[in-house]
């Protein structure tokens, strides 16, 4: 295993100084860094030149300019010893600064796309497995084709004309007319009923249900002014805590175990509690209040599961946890919307933004607008990166999962009488969950190499950005910074998927 | 992805048939695959009839670079009832060359780059993954690791590179050179089935009767690593499109006056309220062109692709009650995509 490791290291340094070698070259040979200069009318325009050649040396050449900037580099590896050397922009400012800058931007826009991304990714794609060749299934299939088709650029215009105008345009005058409230409903229940599957009667209670809820939802919203003052309510935020416990408890340890859903609910009611007895605190309240807020949720959670404790308190305290989580979430998104009406105000009335990454000069001294701020400009960007890895997840966990359903162990769970439940959430979905990590590891690796078209697009300061900004005019460094980034944890996290592929697949061994 | 293509007790029955047969037989009764195929060519035959192909010329009347006066405040004058084209059936650009004919070269522009990356990735990636899975040993470590130091770099990354040099000077050079830099996964998928091909009897048998090196790899290997590359070279094609795509829309490919479907969606996007029709049809073509070599490209998987029929219960019903298989194949595009993530199935996906 040492071994392993060690000669893994070893051969990742060589392939990340020839990969760093090839783009260098390659860099240097296909830009004219003295373009612009040449062109230009300034009276000083040889000085300017001369300043530029002795600012990035480009009187070397290219090759032996790549052992200079290799070097610098190699002392990013000294721990504490604050001495890298990236280069500098053409602006004279060092690529160490400007890396960060542009990392952050990057890791704000991607984190919340990739993680919704798996989420419903998966869930789609195993319901999909669950119901195959369902009309359901079908429906998603060619759903996930289309946007595995549609070019992210094409996306992201189509969501900055449409989306980010018409809502804000929405919010105007912000009436739901009924016949569209109606068509929703249908949408709904056609797609519920296609889940749930099972009898006609089954079918018809369901998407009855359904449509009843989802259209009566929506004129009841329409007509209290919902979207101009949005917020859970405490009827809202009761009903849904008392439907995370319920959903938990029945996912993880079926309905009919006492002690689990005694677990979720002790959370619940906590949650519950804490809603109404918080309020104050979070008017006047900082990010770090609210993470503090979190970890004590979390050890709530924890703390419920212990004591409650029975045959299984390791799945109690799992489903502790995950009842706090989900109820900590519900009710920071309640006083997110209780900020709303004051953002609008803010923002004239049209709260969407098409680019950027932040109002400029917006700085309220409210956390939660200031969050606010920071959600309704990454809200397109989150979408439109969202629908391509959305179709990729669905497609492997279809596959997988269908894959492992026809597997001989499932069988086995099914004929000594499991129900259903374990069957699919403890036989089935751990075993498709394997490739899915290799694969969630490499979509992070490649999480920080930012997505280029898309900050293209939203005119996001992000990594792509200080590519795509820097490779024009043949600014190398930082061309080069990102570069090495990227490469770097490309490496990094293929190394850490074979890991956890090894750990989790006792069949895999490394060698 | 196994080799060989296993009968199903349904082929046994008939008369012997051929691999590549019954391969052909599966590609044809998934009828959502012949039609993206049908659509993907009509498409691309009537944009380059209509704009011509190098030095034949087109049936069009104007061209993708010349001005026109305008006609109708440039707006497309196409109508379906009754049906008439008018003068510029897609409407004309700011400065009033004819839409039509820059949509079609932007789509003829698209599939010269898709047939360029896809071949010449085909070819590379071929020859260094037989090379290396077959002589194993330091030029396979030496290959592969080249391999990697390609990988490592992300495809839009060293496009954006290499577009930037070549973009200025055309299609036909852009295309080659993007496919000097796509040919990565091809070798690694190729390597991994000789390197299992190399093992069988077959091959042992031809040794012994003194086959060379040459024959085994051209004669006894490759035809049995068809199916992998086929599949994998008609998913790098749809990527490709959205690669060329992408690579001009940033500016690096395909530069004006000539055009490129990207190309187009990046210099319109923003005149979205004004001139609409200006981003729609160049939208319209690109999905429909990725969208068929995607669907094209999968049921070439579903076909090549023994396992696939496992999974499918209507047909195991259809069998066991007497309806000869395969007639009535439901479309379950993705069954194939089981495959193992980690012997890298080809991106078909965004640059992104």
């Amino acid at each position: 295993m040492v071994g392993f490791i060690l000669r893994r290291v070893g051969v990742s340094i060589l392939i990340l100084l020839a990969a760093s070698f090839v783009m260098f070259n390659l860099v240097a040979l296909s830009t004219d860094p003295l373009e612009d200069l040449r062109s230009s009318n300034n009276p000083n325009k040889q000085q300017l030149i001369e300043a530029r050649i002795q600012l990035a040396n480009l009187d070397v050449a290219p090759p032996l300019r790549w052992a200079m900037w290799i070097g610098g580099a190699a002392k990013c590896l000294i721990p504490f010893a604050n001495a890298c050397d990236l280069g500098t922009t053409f602006q004279g400012a060092p690529v160490t600064e400007v890396l960060p800058i542009a990392m952050v931007s990057t890791i704000q826009m991607v984190t919340a796309a990739l993680l919704l991304a798996i989420l419903f990714g998966i869930s789609t794609g195993i319901l999909s497995a669950l119901r195959e060749n369902s009309g359901f299934d079908v429906s998603f299939t060619v759903l996930s084709l289309f946007l595995y088709s549609l070019p992210s650029f094409l996306a992201a215009a189509l969501l900055k004309n449409f989306i980010a105008i018409g809502f804000n345009d929405f919010l105007q005058d912000p009436v739901i007319p009924i016949v569209v409230a109606v068509i929703v409903g249908v949408v709904v229940a056609l797609i519920v009923q296609a889940v749930v599957g099972g009898d006609t009667r089954r079918r018809v209670t369901s998407g009855g249900t359904s449509f009843v809820l989802t259209t009566g939802l929506l004129i009841y919203m329409s007509v209290t002014g919902w979207f101009l003052t949005p917020g859970f309510g405490p009827v809202g935020v009761i009903l849904l805590s008392a439907g995370a416990a319920v959903g938990v408890t029945t996912l993880i340890a079926g309905i009919h175990q006492r002690r689990a859903l005694l677990t979720a609910g002790i959370v619940a009611v906590a949650g519950i509690i804490s809603y109404f007895a918080l309020q104050g605190l979070f008017d006047v309240s900082t990010f770090a209040t609210i993470g503090i807020l979190f970890v004590v949720a979390l050890a709530v959670g924890f703390a419920a599961g212990f004591f409650v404790g029975g045959d299984d308190r390791g799945q109690n305290m799992r489903i502790g946890v995950l009842v706090a989580v989900i109820i900590s979430v519900i009710i920071l998104i309640d006083r997110f919307m209780q900020s709303f009406p004051g953002y609008m105000d803010d923002m004239n009335g049209r709260p969407i933004a098409t680019v950027g990454s932040a109002t400029p000069g917006y700085a309220p001294d409210n956390m939660w607008r200031v969050g606010l701020d920071v959600f309704f400009h990454l809200l397109l960007p989150t979408i439109s990166l969202l629908t391509i890895s959305f179709a990729g997840y669905t497609r492997y966990a279809r596959a997988g999962m269908i894959e492992v359903l026809s597997q001989d162990y499932v069988r086995t769970a099914r004929a000594k009488g499991m129900p259903e439940r374990v069957v699919v959430v403890r036989h089935a979905f751990r075993n498709v969950l394997i490739p899915i990590t290799t694969l969630v590891a490499t979509d992070l690796g490649g999480l920080l190499g930012g997505a280029i078209i898309t900050e293209f697009i939203f005119a996001i300061p992000g990594m792509g950005a200080l590519f795509q900004r820097s490779l024009g005019p043949g600014d190398l460094y930082p061309v080069m910074g990102y570069f090495i980034v990227i490469a770097f944890m490309a490496i990094l996290f293929n190394f850490l998927a074979d890991l956890a592929y090894a750990a989790l697949d006792p069949r895999v061994r490394v060698r | 992805m196994s080799s060989t293509i296993s009968a199903t007790p349904g082929d046994v029955e008939e008369r012997s048939v051929s691999q590549s047969r019954i391969i052909w037989r599966r590609f044809l009764s998934q009828k959502v695959g012949l039609i993206a195929a049908i659509v993907l060519l009509a498409v691309v035959a009537f944009a380059c009839s209509a704009v011509g192909l190098g030095p034949i010329p087109g049936w069009w009347k104007y061209n993708w670079y010349d001005l026109s006066n305008s006609v109708n405040g440039g707006e497309p004058t196409l109508t379906l009832f009754p049906f008439s084209l008018g003068d510029h059936p897609f409407g004309q650009d700011r400065i009033g060359r004819d839409y039509f004919a820059m949509t079609m070269r932007g789509i003829q522009n698209s599939f010269v780059a898709m047939v360029l990356i896809t071949g010449i990735a085909l070819i590379v990636g071929v020859t260094v993954g037989a090379i290396a899975g077959y002589f194993r040993g330091w030029v396979d470590a030496v290959l592969m690791r080249l391999t990697d130091v390609f990988i490592v770099i992300p495809a839009i990354v060293i496009a954006a590179v290499v577009g930037n040099w070549a973009g200025a000077v055309g299609v036909w050079v852009l295309g080659s050179m993007l496919g000097f830099f796509s040919w990565m996964v091809i070798a690694r998928l190729v390597r991994g089935e000789f390197l299992s091909l190399r093992e069988r009897e077959f091959v042992e048998a031809a040794r012994v009767a003194g086959a060379s090196d040459a024959r085994i790899i051209f004669r006894h290997i490759l035809p049995n690593a068809t199916g992998v590359i086929i599949v994998s070279g008609s998913l790098l094609a749809a990527g490709a499109i959205l690669l060329e795509a992408a690579i001009s829309l940033l500016g690096y490919g395909i530069r004006s006056p000539d055009v490129s479907l990207g190309l187009l969606i990046g210099v319109n996007q923003s005149a979205f309220t004004v001139r609409p029709w200006l981003f729609w049809w160049p939208a319209l073509f690109i999905v429909t062109l990725a969208l068929s070599a995607n669907i094209f490209g999968d049921a070439l998987r579903e076909a090549f692709d023994p396992r696939s029929r496992r999974f499918s219960r209507r047909r195991t019903k259809d069998r066991e009650n007497g309806i000869e298989p395969g007639v009535s194949a439901p479309t379950t595009l993705m069954d194939a995509a089981a495959q193992n993530p980690r012997t890298g199935t080809p991106t078909l996906q965004d640059p992104e």
